[in-house]
């Protein structure tokens, strides 16, 4: 097995008097499939966006290919090689597909930017992540429709020599062609030999393109099992108890809060 | 049982999509054109449809509306108003508002004059309690500037602290960059209450509305008047025209700038296989400028002095202001990455956030660019009257002016519109004042057709929103 290339331990989060996030481990593998379950409230949209830099962890390390490393803000995040896509997106609407590829990292000096080189890019990794969805890259994202948005966002994504890559329910709004769509892209990303979490509440998802699965619940992580060695009910169980028999929390009574 | 899909069929998806295009032919151009529209993406083509109708209903109504007098006098009246109508796209585009740039470019307006009147002496024409209030606030503008990193705002804030105190003799062109200093440690002012503070931009500057319109009052004085006429400089910015020789050279530079600019770009990125219009479409609009262009040209350097005696032609000099700035303005936002970060934070300041654009700073910056361009307003239309009173900026400026971007097609929502819509914007508006006034329309009938005017516009621009909203599943 390979050595992880994004790993946690002991990651505690609290908002006020709320203690969100446990003592929290969690390893993410090159190449691999990583999906992060857990019923709502179980703390994986506030995980995510610990590790993206967006909520600074109160306690705990993060070690990043194997060395110890601070994460202060989305900019440190991104500097690692470390992705999200959010589910709400976080595309500006009003901006096309190339604009929105490369917000924050324009190409060019700051008073002249070099148009010609980002849509030249972001057509290139579209095209490399097989997405032949789109029409135009000047399209603006106001007239794309929800699958082709998170194919946007996915996109945007791997284009920065990403290696980590984390997907915050990426198929919740999503009808069936798309949802297969954005799966298979999902699949192509650790293809590429990217770490990839996926955060999803869908088990036939989940089933169908990760290779390990973590269960939160009520802020611990449960089980971080290979998928393979799993059932559908085994993991249902987990979400929903926190056990499934030799599997998940040791005792049923530190779970309780 | 379950397995690892390692062999997905990607075949099975994308059937329902076409193939990235980069070029169209000029009928599906077109077609797209249209299909957008029914999407309720407008632009400017309601505020274009309406100048027309509005120069046909007053060329038929008045048969001085069209005279070359009347056109040119036209422009240095809508000039100031649309100055700072420009100012105020950059503001909206973020999705705030700046009720205080009307009475602002007044105070900055204000200060000119009173430079100018008391020969630099400004502690002499405030008295030394508001003279060191005056550099207080100054100064205070510096200091959050700094905070907020918006050095071109720290940088002309203390160069007006520098100017006021050294009291430097009168020169036009000191003044005039004091008045636009002044402008701009207004907006960092503004900038930092509703960037940094936090406040809704609607209240802080409807109370530093109020604020400047006090401030206009103390530095001229009850029914006082500071005239700025007797300076040849300043009384020529809106009433001067450009020598013949000078008003070709601005048409050449202009258009001839505009087809490089278009022409150079569309057959690069044509070569480089990258998104591109069709060339017609290209042809057409860069002909269309250079055939207006020329047309202005021709008919502005045509003595149009009513009074035999004297001759009055060549375009006037606001035209070359207010093309410069729409030139810089829409290179800001289109080719910076200042620009490009604008509309990020007007579009989804969320997404904003999280692409690390400092959307602190971004909101704050708008407010002094705002500022900034309203002092130069204030300038033309200072100019204009030739004078300035403690009315400067109030009244109805300010409506104006957010009424010329938002009847442009900029969106009170944010992120959507050009500096270009306020030309338009800023046109139809003075055409409206104009042309009542000439038909002898009394000051209400005037006031209620521009209310009008506005509403109408803003009705289509909610209602193209909506439209757009339900249009994109």
């Amino acid at each position: 097995m390979s050595e992880p290339i994004l790993e946690l331990h002991g990651v505690n989060k609290s908002f006020g008097p709320v203690h969100v996030l446990h003592d929290v481990d969690l390893a993410v593998r090159a190449g691999e499939v990583t999906a992060l379950v857990g019923d709502n409230g179980a703390g994986k949209s506030t995980l995510v966006k610990c590790i993206a830099g967006i909520h600074a962890a109160d306690s705990g390390e993060v070690r990043f290919r194997g060395k110890p490393v601070h994460i202060h803000g989305p900019r440190d995040a991104a500097d690692l090689g470390i992705e999200v896509v959010y589910q709400d997106l976080a595309l500006a609407d009003n901006l096309d597909i190339v604009q929105n590829m490369f917000l924050g990292r324009e190409r060019g000096s700051a008073w002249l930017l070099d148009e010609a080189s980002m849509e030249q890019a972001a057509r290139q990794t579209l095209a490399s992540l097989s997405v032949r969805t789109v029409k135009s890259v000047r399209t603006p994202v106001s007239a794309l429709s929800g699958g082709q948005r998170q194919t946007v966002a996915i996109a945007k994504s791997v284009l920065w020599d990403s290696k980590v890559v984390l997907l915050d329910e990426p198929t919740a709004a999503l009808g069936v062609a798309q949802t297969r769509q954005v799966l298979d892209l999902v699949r192509r990303l650790a293809e590429q030999g990217l770490g990839v979490v996926l955060i999803s509440h869908n088990m036939a998802d989940v089933f169908e393109v990760s290779d390990r699965i973590a269960v939160l619940y009520l802020g611990r992580m449960a089980a971080e099992v290979q998928t393979k060695d799993v059932t559908h009910g085994q993991v249902v169980e987990l979400i929903t108890a926190g056990r499934s028999g030799d599997l998940g929390l040791a005792r049923p009574d530190t779970a309780v809060v | 049982m379950t397995q690892t899909p390692t062999a997905p069929s990607p075949n099975t998806a994308i059937t329902d999509f076409g193939i990235d295009t980069t070029t169209m032919s000029t009928s599906e151009a077109i077609r797209d054109y249209l299909s957008r529209l029914r999407g309720g993406q407008l632009g400017s083509l309601p505020a274009v449809l309406g100048l027309i109708s509005l120069v046909i209903m007053f060329a038929l109504l008045s048969d001085v509306f069209l005279s070359l007098n009347n056109i040119a006098n036209l422009l240095a009246q809508g000039a100031g108003q649309t100055m700072i109508a420009m100012g105020i796209v950059f503001v909206l585009l973020v999705g705030e508002i700046d009720l205080s740039a009307g009475t602002a470019s007044g105070v900055a307006g204000a200060v000119l004059a009173m430079h100018y009147v008391e020969n630099g002496n400004l502690l002499g024409g405030m008295g030394s309690t508001v003279f060191i209030a005056f550099n207080a606030v100054l100064l205070l503008a510096v200091v959050l500037a700094v905070l907020l990193r918006v050095w071109p705002g720290a940088a002309l804030s203390a160069l007006a602290i520098v100017i006021s105190v050294s009291g430097l003799a009168a020169n036009p062109w000191i003044e005039m960059l004091l008045a636009l200093c002044v402008g701009s440690a207004i907006g960092c002012i503004t900038g930092f209450l509703v960037a940094r503070i936090g406040m809704p931009s609607f209240v802080v500057t409807l109370a530093l509305f109020l604020t400047w319109q006090g401030v206009i009052l103390q530095f001229i004085g009850e029914g006082g008047v500071l005239g700025i006429s007797t300076s040849p400089v300043l009384n020529q910015v809106a009433n001067g025209n450009l020598s013949l020789v000078a008003s070709w050279a601005l048409f050449v530079v202009g258009a001839g700038g505009f087809a490089a600019l278009q022409l150079g770009q569309h057959f690069t990125r044509l070569r480089r296989g990258l998104v591109t219009k069709p060339t017609p479409i290209v042809l057409l609009k860069v002909g269309l400028v250079a055939v207006i262009g020329a047309a202005a040209t021709a008919l502005l350097t045509i003595n149009r002095s009513p009074n035999p005696s004297i001759e009055i032609s060549g375009v006037p000099y606001v035209v070359p202001i207010v093309l410069g700035l729409l030139t810089i303005g829409t290179f800001v936002l289109n080719r910076t990455r200042y620009g490009r970060h604008i509309y990020a934070v007007g579009g989804n300041r969320e997404a904003a956030r999280r692409a690390g654009i400092n959307v602190t700073q971004i909101r704050a910056s708008v407010f002094v660019v705002c500022s900034s361009v309203a002092a130069l307003g204030a300038i033309v239309y200072s100019s204009k009257v030739g004078s300035v009173d403690p009315q400067a900026g109030g009244l109805n400026t300010l409506l104006f002016a957010v009424g010329a971007a938002v009847i442009g097609g900029t969106s009170l929502f944010g992120g959507r519109g050009r500096v270009f819509d306020a030309v338009i914007g800023g046109t139809v508006l003075a055409i409206v004042a104009n042309g009542l006034g000439l038909l002898r329309q009394s000051a209400a009938v005037v006031a209620i057709v521009t209310g009008l005017v506005l509403l109408l516009a803003a009705t289509v621009d909610a209602l193209s929103r909506r439209r757009a909203a339900t249009g994109a599943r």
